[in-house]
């Protein structure tokens, strides 16, 4: 589904991504861990072109390579849900408008159809009663599950995200992370960036592990956290867990 | 009233050592009374007002417009820039510096005596000097607003797939407005009593109308002050518009 090849990508002199290749397959939710600095997030982050890889080339479905600046990457990115740590709600609309803007404004909805997927996706994750509340109104782990809810709403193929727990109090992680484990029952592919090694134990089908701009070790989350192989692993996992 | 007037003012003329009401009153009459003289103000106002609105227009027109070029410029993907709006760029940043970099002054001498030095519509040509240097100053201010909001805001949108055009119209902008409207307020502000140099190139505007009369009746303080007094009352009805349209817009700010 997505195939990533010789990956690199550098600020000025420092190189974040080092030749990464890698691939992920339909159905699959891979799990990236890794010490900050890593590359995690550069690296999610190139799969949908928000950074511009310094090298190498992505393919994605049909697109051979989505790098290449002939490609329209907004289409592209219409089939790619992402979610940042920082929700990035639109703090200038209501929380209906949030999620009914991009399917209404790419054409992919009518307006009416997108109000109604609008208010199934917010039943869906119970938060029904905002869909006319502005996003300064909510909690954190309040706005996180809209900002999932507004990048299924345009019914993508994967879903990226970017440490959607880190900017969250302890006490609300656990009402995101659920909403992402029911994503994942529902079959979705998803990338996920996360510090949470529960979420990546449980809901997981591969965890790779970053460090200093490489994928050091890839595997099931049994292997890797009952049987981690490389040094640099071990010496993580015995700081986190 | 008028009979009053005449009376004191003869007896002024006369050099009789008048109370201090009647001779307020004999010049009062003077500035803004005798000949409907007040008309000339409020044609004056009309004449600012009229020359604020049109350079405000054109301002905020060529501001948004240097802008978003000068904005699209620099947010562009490496490797695929686009000549044109380098271009465009670097004659924005020509425009701005100029405009910034020469007195108001200078530049309302050089439109009606070099560029236009065959027109006579003085007021015109005054209104557009304005708002080119206004749309300078807007410029920056609608970047520096641009500029200000979050990234993530950008990228939020972007990953949507919406294109950069629709991202800038339904997301960056109307949050950046909300952001710069107390500085556009205050550049309007400024705007609004800079009109009042178009008087050197003939403009026929409020102060003007005060030029002209006190060059017939000698005596300049009424007619300043009084010019001084509209233009405040100006500035503060304004700034109270300015006030109800923010609080408007910090709607979606109510917790």
């Amino acid at each position: 589904m997505i195939d990533v090849k010789n990956l690199s990508k550098s600020f000025g002199d420092h190189l974040v991504l080092n030749d990464i290749s890698e691939h992920i397959y339909p159905g699959e939710k891979v799990v990236i861990i890794g010490p900050s600095g890593s590359g995690k997030s550069t690296f999610l982050r190139c799969l949908n072109l928000l950074e511009i890889p310094s090298a190498g080339q992505i393919a994605f479905d049909d697109a051979e390579d989505i790098t290449d600046p002939k490609v329209n990457i907004d289409k592209i990115r219409r089939q790619m849900g992402m979610v940042f740590q920082h929700f990035n709600l639109f703090p200038n609309m209501t929380i209906k408008r949030n999620i009914a803007l991009a399917p209404i404004q790419t054409k992919l909805m009518t307006k009416a159809e997108a109000e109604e997927k609008a208010m199934e996706l917010l039943r869906r994750v119970g938060l029904e009663e905002k869909a006319n509340a502005y996003p300064s109104q909510l909690s954190g782990g309040q706005k996180q599950r809209i900002a999932i809810v507004r990048a299924l709403a345009m019914n993508p193929k994967v879903m990226l995200f970017d440490e959607p727990t880190s900017a969250l109090d302890p006490e609300m992680v656990g009402e995101v992370l659920s909403v992402m484990k029911e994503l994942a029952d529902t079959g979705m592919t998803m990338v996920v960036v996360t510090h949470e090694m529960g979420f990546a134990r449980e809901v997981g089908s591969r965890v790779l592990f970053m460090d200093d701009g490489k994928i050091v070790e890839s595997g099931t989350p049994q292997e890797i956290f009952e049987n981690p192989q490389h040094p640099r692993l071990q010496d993580f996992l015995s700081k986190v867990l | 009233m008028e009979e009053y007037y005449l009376l004191w003012q003869s007896l002024m003329i006369e050099g009789e050592k008048l109370p201090f009401w009647q001779e307020f009153y004999v010049k009062f009459y003077q500035a803004f009374i005798e000949n409907n003289r007040w008309q000339q103000y409020l044609e004056g106002v009309g004449t600012t007002l009229l020359v604020t609105a049109m350079a405000l227009c054109l301002g905020i027109i060529l501001g948004v417009l240097v802008a978003v070029v000068r904005t699209s410029h620099d947010q562009q993907r490496p490797g695929k820039k686009n000549f044109f709006l380098g271009v465009a760029n670097a004659i924005c940043k020509v425009y701005v510096t100029v405009i910034r970099g020469t007195p108001m002054m200078v530049q309302l001498l050089i439109m009606c005596f070099v560029i236009f030095s065959r027109s006579r519509e003085f007021t015109m040509i005054g209104a557009l000097t304005l708002g080119i240097n206004s749309g300078a100053y807007v410029a920056e201010i609608i970047r520096g607003g641009l500029m200000s909001l979050d990234p993530g805001q950008m990228e939020a949108g972007r990953s949507l797939g919406l294109n950069y055009v629709d991202t800038m119209r339904f997301i960056v902008i109307p949050q950046a407005f909300k952001a710069i409207l107390p500085a556009l307020g205050n550049e309007f502000i400024i705007l609004l009593k800079d009109t009042s140099l178009i008087t050197i190139i003939g403009g026929k505007e409020l102060v003007y109308a005060a030029q002209g009369i006190y060059g017939r009746t000698y005596e300049q303080m009424f007619p300043l002050i009084g010019v001084a007094c509209i233009y405040l009352v100006l500035v503060m009805l304004f700034t109270w518009l300015l006030g109800i349209l923010e609080r408007r817009l910090r709607q979606s700010d109510r917790r």
